[in-house]
């Protein structure tokens, strides 16, 4: 078994560790850091509970070894308040109802943060297709389409 | 429905107040089961069968003890020395623990090993070496049944066969005439397949037993956390568990839908390996675990039969149903019903004269018999009799719709006795269909409908008016292990006019914290946003059963009204005291008292609770807090219509639900947005069951499919655009007037979907498809009729 | 789901990760997005000893038009795929194809060059690079050598790849004018494999006849298969509608489908015929619309 010492930067913290080769990232952020805000709901990539960004990129944080994020930069959603106030996609989520038991909730919202990045203007059958590895339970989707939507119209108006 | 009586700032019920509990979970601040981590935690993982039916020849733990972190490996042998390896089920029958000769299915726990983390216990899970014999699985009820077949379980003194219960109900003669007499009979086998809920987060616990005290502290994925503590300590008792020393905590749950209401052998595993070792043992399932492991939905196979007069009018009504329950009947419905309430199955219809009876089997199957989202069983029977009113629609040649229209129950005719014994409190079916029929404009659809067969296009319109029945129990007739299905609100007033209410079910996404406060806020006139409301710790909330079956509106939501009405007597007799008048010249009106004909003197809830700490009369007891435990006089009875629109790919089965209308009626409405939040989830949980979702077995009884990407949960991109709007008949007995809810979407949206398919191929002899209706299926069909490209 | 223990490494140049192959022989396994091999190892389908992580090694994750061909960087994102101008403007078929595969989260890692290389007939890429006549530039000990897409998917879950080689670029002739292409994919929901899919990738000239036409098929047989009968019948034509249905029943014939949980044989074999000529039609309409 190989050990590595890896340095990230985690939402904004350089983090340097020894882990195992074969440390899932999802792990390493849940049990060597106590983050336990980014969750598993899979083993085979498909649910997206477990999404972070990898140099802003959404990725399935259980199908990325630790070593691989070596120099990288993670976020989760630890990490999407900034200076005590909420992400606009924070506040909408909740705006719009668009959560209920909140498991899927923010691999939710981290994808949704990198989607919008890409697509600021989204029609809602875009927004349907960029969250479709993200598995939702409860909602339906509906007010996730909405609270997206609605972050969308927030941070438009933010840079206006 | 009137507007909301109080106003925002209070935001009692009608209001469309946020969720509280939001503010962690948007944070990544939940805390679920996998969140907790103690000191000294080691971690459990567990061995499982690769056969669905094996005597177990010989267990090998040396090479697993031998990995560095290891602590024990569990077998079945271990767990015989406290004769912990078997455990009794909900449902009165047994259940093995850890197997010490035989595995029953596929993917049973065989072993269970203990690591300090949960890298180690899996390599240790890889190195446990098992011998098996395998042998021939019975995996099909149908073949369970046979005279030849095995007995599956000679551990049950005397069996013989397979059978597991039989049940029935209603008059088997009467309605045995009424079909004799019939001016026509319609008779369809319908299966509804095994399904599992798949909630996103898996079942695990954290088990802490600390011998210094003799107290076990569980954190766990239950629904029902006061029930599981006693079930423990009727389980564990004889090993030193008493139940003053159990505490078991329901911490945030990732979903529940009746999967975690069930005891699954991997936590009475944990709570045995924390004892014996001594430290926190944490376990959670994997995902392939949960799908192939833990309680399945449905597997029922029905014969329904509807006889009607020649005018339309439906007479009587006859389902029999071969259950496939798995190796153990380890079902979570209440022990008088067997087959939960499949009894509500003449449905929305005034149908005089039916009867329904069922046999159970065992198979080498998972166990389980949960309710994926319905009040034990519901979904089965509505979608039986949906179904079958299409079928008998489709024989006289009539509009489903118009059909539906003449049998309904009236406005008039509640409460109505149905024939199979329940009382439905009330409902206006006509309404809630016209409403749906509108907003989707059902002529014009049946019309383009007519041009697009002309057009060799398939298009279909499928309608469901169901009724629910859901709220369990009046305690008459409904307990579990013989503990009645009360539940439970306490509630503390501090002396600054806040409060503090503690109730017996346990939220798993539904937003207690924000519905309860608001019937508290509705109440007392305390704003709901000054409301703390705790649930799933019985060391803490007082003792209820639960949260499933859309009970906890109908139970724990009524004992919050009935507590507050405790608080105000209390209330009412210190304000009077405050006021100097008697306590029958006062008035209550939101939040405060006031005198009769002179509205100036008054004193606010605020005051009071102040007073109540710092200036109460004399001989009375300080504090105001009550505590109720709510006992429903009746079931209460959901319902609503549903259409929906579907549009066929002829050459490729692909179905396009293109909309879909749901007109829902809970009675009075706590919070429009979460009841709009729990009809979309619900919607999008009939859906799936209707066309993605089954769980396959092979004929030696391998799961065929049991990961994530191949239990096909819908995305955004699969699941349609709902549109919702509700009718309100408010509920006679429910002190809010209010019915449960969550559930009523799941149980009436896949009949709704299959008619809309059946209907768009009916013109080429189709008369039934069984979900879930796949582009396969249709494909399949198509060619049959000699219709496919 | 816990994968094994593994010894990481990380080569900076390509010739270090092919002395690794060299030294580890089948052991080793190349590491790109890893979407479709660490899902294997937490089932422990997959063991290998040594993973060999690529991404370190500068100059694999580009595409650029150059001399006639699209170059495609082994270590291309699929996502960087939808991104990109060039495909945007002229790859309709790549881009329908990248949009396709698994979901939006899987694409940011997963990469283009994984995609061929771990060999599997119901990955997307292959049936689109038979389509539009690609090669793959490999790198081995002996330098490095173009392969045929035709000669890549030998068999089940196999390539051409030799066993110290390493894919490092995908060449795709760039399309004249009056060329279009599509991919259609009937999968039973987001993420999931083909029930069947088709590749197209034609050209016309100003009369509408084909010029040039490449047609593959996804997850129909052990390997990609290239609907060689449909392609032949079209070559030279200006295809009717009647003649299009036969390509379609010609590609069906061409396909080798196994019955799985997406349906039967004979149903795949259906929705290749239907999807082939769905297609041509939509090539040909883009073709049209590239003049």
């Amino acid at each position: 078994m190989s050990k590595h010492t890896v340095t990230i930067d985690i939402n904004g913290t350089t983090v340097t560790k020894e882990v195992d080769s074969r440390m899932l990232l999802v792990h390493f952020l849940r049990e060597e850091l106590q983050m336990t805000g980014t969750h598993i709901g899979c083993d085979t990539s498909s649910c997206g509970a477990c999404t972070v960004l990898m140099d802003g990129r959404s990725v399935k944080s259980c199908t990325v070894y630790t070593v691989q994020a070596n120099g990288r930069s993670v976020k989760t959603i630890e990490g999407m308040e900034s200076g005590g106030a909420l992400h606009p996609l924070q506040e909408s989520f909740h705006e719009e109802h668009g959560l209920q038991c909140g498991f899927c909730t923010p691999g939710m919202i981290m994808r949704a943060t990198e989607f919008l990045e890409k697509n600021p203007n989204p029609s809602e059958e875009e927004i349907r297709w960029g969250i479709s590895g993200n598995l939702c339970r409860c909602t339906g989707y509906v007010n996730i389409v909405k609270a997206i939507q609605n972050a969308a119209e927030k941070m438009q108006k933010e840079v206006a | 429905m009137n507007g909301p009586k109080t106003s925002p700032e209070v935001g009692g019920i009608g209001h469309r107040v946020k969720r509280k509990e939001d503010a962690r979970f948007i944070r990544g601040q939940g805390k679920y089961t996998d969140d907790v981590v103690l000191p000294g935690m080691l971690h459990m993982d567990i061995v499982r069968s690769p056969y669905a039916y094996a005597k177990i020849k010989s267990i090998n733990t040396d090479a697993a003890m031998a990995i560095p972190g290891v602590h024990a490996v569990i077998t079945g042998d271990v767990l015989k020395q406290y004769n912990l390896h078997w455990m009794p089920t909900l449902m009165s029958d047994t259940q093995m623990v850890l197997p010490t000769d035989t595995v029953m299915y596929q993917s049973q726990e065989v072993a269970a090993v203990i690591a300090d983390d949960r890298y180690i216990a899996a390599d240790a899970v890889e190195a446990v070496e098992v011998e098996y014999e395998p042998m021939q699985a019975v995996v099909d009820p149908f073949k369970a049944m046979e005279p030849d077949a095995p007995v599956l379980r000679p551990d049950k003194e005397g069996k013989t066969d397979n059978l597991i219960w039989h049940w029935e109900t209603g008059e088997r003669e009467a309605t045995e005439k009424v079909f004799q007499n019939a001016d026509v009979v319609v008779k369809e086998n319908i299966y509804l397949p095994r399904i599992h809920v798949a909630s996103i987060e898996t079942c695990g616990c954290v088990a802490s037993f600390d011998p210094a005290e003799g107290k076990l502290t569980v954190w766990m994925t239950t629904q029902a956390p006061h029930a599981i503590r006693t079930v423990v300590a009727l389980v564990a008792g004889h090993v030193g568990l008493s139940e003053e020393k159990i505490r078991i905590i329901a911490p945030d749950i990732g979903g529940g839908f009746g999967g975690k209401v069930p005891v699954y052998p991997g936590y009475v595993i944990a709570i045995a390996a924390s004892v014996v070792i001594g430290k926190p043992v944490k376990w959670v399932e994997d995902r392939s675990e949960n799908l192939q492991a833990d309680s399945f939905a449905r597997d029922y196979h029905m014969g329904v039969e509807l006889a009607a007069n020649n005018s339309g009018k439906m007479e009587a009504l006859r389902i029999k149903t071969i259950a496939d329950y798995g190796y153990t009947d380890a079902a979570a419905n209440p022990s008088k019903y067997p087959a939960g309430m499949f009894s509500i199955c003449t449905g929305s219809y005034d149908i005089k004269t039916a009867f329904t009876e069922m046999d159970a089997y065992y198979t080498n199957k998972p166990p389980g018999g949960v309710a994926y989202r319905c009040s034990f069983r519901v979904t089965e029977a509505v979608h039986a009799i949906e179904r079958i009113v299409d079928v008998l629609a489709q024989k006289l040649g009539r509009d489903p719709a118009e059909l539906r229209m003449q049998n309904f129950i009236q406005p008039d005719e509640f409460p109505y006795q149905s024939a199979l014994g329940w009382e439905y409190d009330s409902g206006d079916y006509p309404r809630a269909l016209k409403l749906a029929m509108e907003k989707i404009g059902y002529d014009d659809l049946r019309r383009e409908q007519v041009e697009k067969r002309a057009r060799g296009e398939l298009m279909g319109i499928g309608i469901s008016s169901f009724t629910e029945i859901v709220g369990a129990g009046p305690s008459k007739d409904f307990d579990i292990l013989g503990i009645k299905m009360f539940d439970s609100c306490e509630v503390r007033i501090h002396p600054t006019g806040k409060a503090i209410a503690r109730f017996g079910t346990k939220s798993q996404g539904q937003g207690h914290e924000t519905t309860y406060a608001q019937i508290l806020a509705e109440e007392l006139g305390i704003p709901a946003a000054h409301i703390q409301v705790e649930e799933g710790d019985t060391d803490t909330a007082p003792y209820g059963l639960g949260t499933y079956a859309s009970r906890s509106t109908p139970t724990a939501g009524a004992a919050a009204a009935k507590a507050a009405y405790k608080v105000r007597d209390k209330a009412r007799k210190i304000a009077a005291h405050l006021l100097e008048v008697s306590e029958e010249d006062l008035e209550w009106e939101v939040g405060k008292f006031y005198v009769k004909g002179s509205p100036e003197q008054s004193k606010t809830i605020q005051d009071i609770a102040f007073a109540a700490y710092t200036n109460h009369p004399e001989g009375m007891e300080a504090g105001l807090e009550a505590t109720h435990y709510y006992d429903p006089p009746n079931m209460t009875f959901p319902f609503g219509s549903y259409i929906c629109v579907v549009d066929i790919d002829r050459k490729t089965g692909v179905i396009n639900v293109r909309r879909f209308v749901a007109i829902d009626d809970c009675g009075n409405i706590i919070n429009p947005m979460i009841l709009e939040g729990q009809i979309h989830g619900g919607l999008t949980q009939g859906l799936a069951p209707a066309m993605y979702e089954e769980l396959i077995y092979d004929e030696q009884g391998n799961i065929l499919n049991g990961n994530f990407m191949d239990y096909l949960l819908p995305t955004a991109v699969e699941t349609p655009k709902w549109e919702t709007d509700q009718t309100v008949t408010p509920c006679p007995h429910h002190p809010l007037g209010a019915k449960g809810v969550a559930e009523s979407p799941t149980v009436g949206a896949p009949p709704a979907i299959a008619n809309a398919v059946v209907d768009a191929l009916s013109h080429l002899g189709v008369v039934n498809m069984d979900i879930p209706i796949t582009p396969f299926k249709v494909w399949q069909v198509l060619k049959e009729k000699g219709a496919a490209a | 789901m816990i994968p094994p223990s593994f010894e990481y490494l990380t080569p900076s140049k390509i010739s270090d990760a092919i002395a690794m192959l060299q030294k580890h022989g089948e052991e080793a396994k190349i590491l790109a997005g890893g979407h479709s091999l660490i899902p294997a190892m937490r089932l422990r389908l997959s063991e290998p000893g040594y993973l060999i992580d690529i991404s370190g090694i500068q100059g694999l994750d580009y595409i650029l038009e150059e001399s006639g061909q699209l170059r495609i960087g082994a270590m291309t994102r699929e996502a960087s795929l939808e991104e990109s101008q060039i495909v945007r403007e002229k790859y309709p078929l790549l881009l329908d194809t990248a949009k396709m595969i698994a979901d939006p989260s899987v694409r940011n890692v997963a990469t283009v060059g994984g995609n061929l290389a771990h060999g599997d007939p119901a990955n997307d890429h292959p049936a689109t690079m038979l389509a539009l006549g690609a090669n793959v530039v490999v790198e081995g000990p002996n330098g490095s050598r173009e392969i045929g897409i035709d000669d890549f998917f030998p068999d089940f879950f196999t390539t051409a790849l030799e066993p110290e080689e390493i894919l490092t670029e995908i060449r795709i002739p760039s399309p004249p004018s009056g060329s279009g292409g599509a991919y259609l994919k009937i999968e039973r929901k987001v993420g999931d494999y083909a029930a069947a899919a088709v590749a197209c990738q034609l050209n016309i000239d100003s009369g509408g006849s084909i010029q040039k036409i490449g047609i593959g098929l996804t997850n129909v047989g052990s390997t990609p298969i290239r609907a060689s009968s449909a392609e032949q019948l079209l070559q030279g034509k200006n295809p009717d509608e009647n003649m299009i249905a036969e390509a379609g029943r010609l590609s069906a014939a061409d396909s080798e489908p196994m019955e799985d949980l997406r349906g039967s044989a004979e149903y795949k074999r259906a929705l290749v015929n239907e999807l082939t000529q769905r297609a041509i039609k939509l090539s040909l309409q883009r073709a049209e619309g590239s003049r």
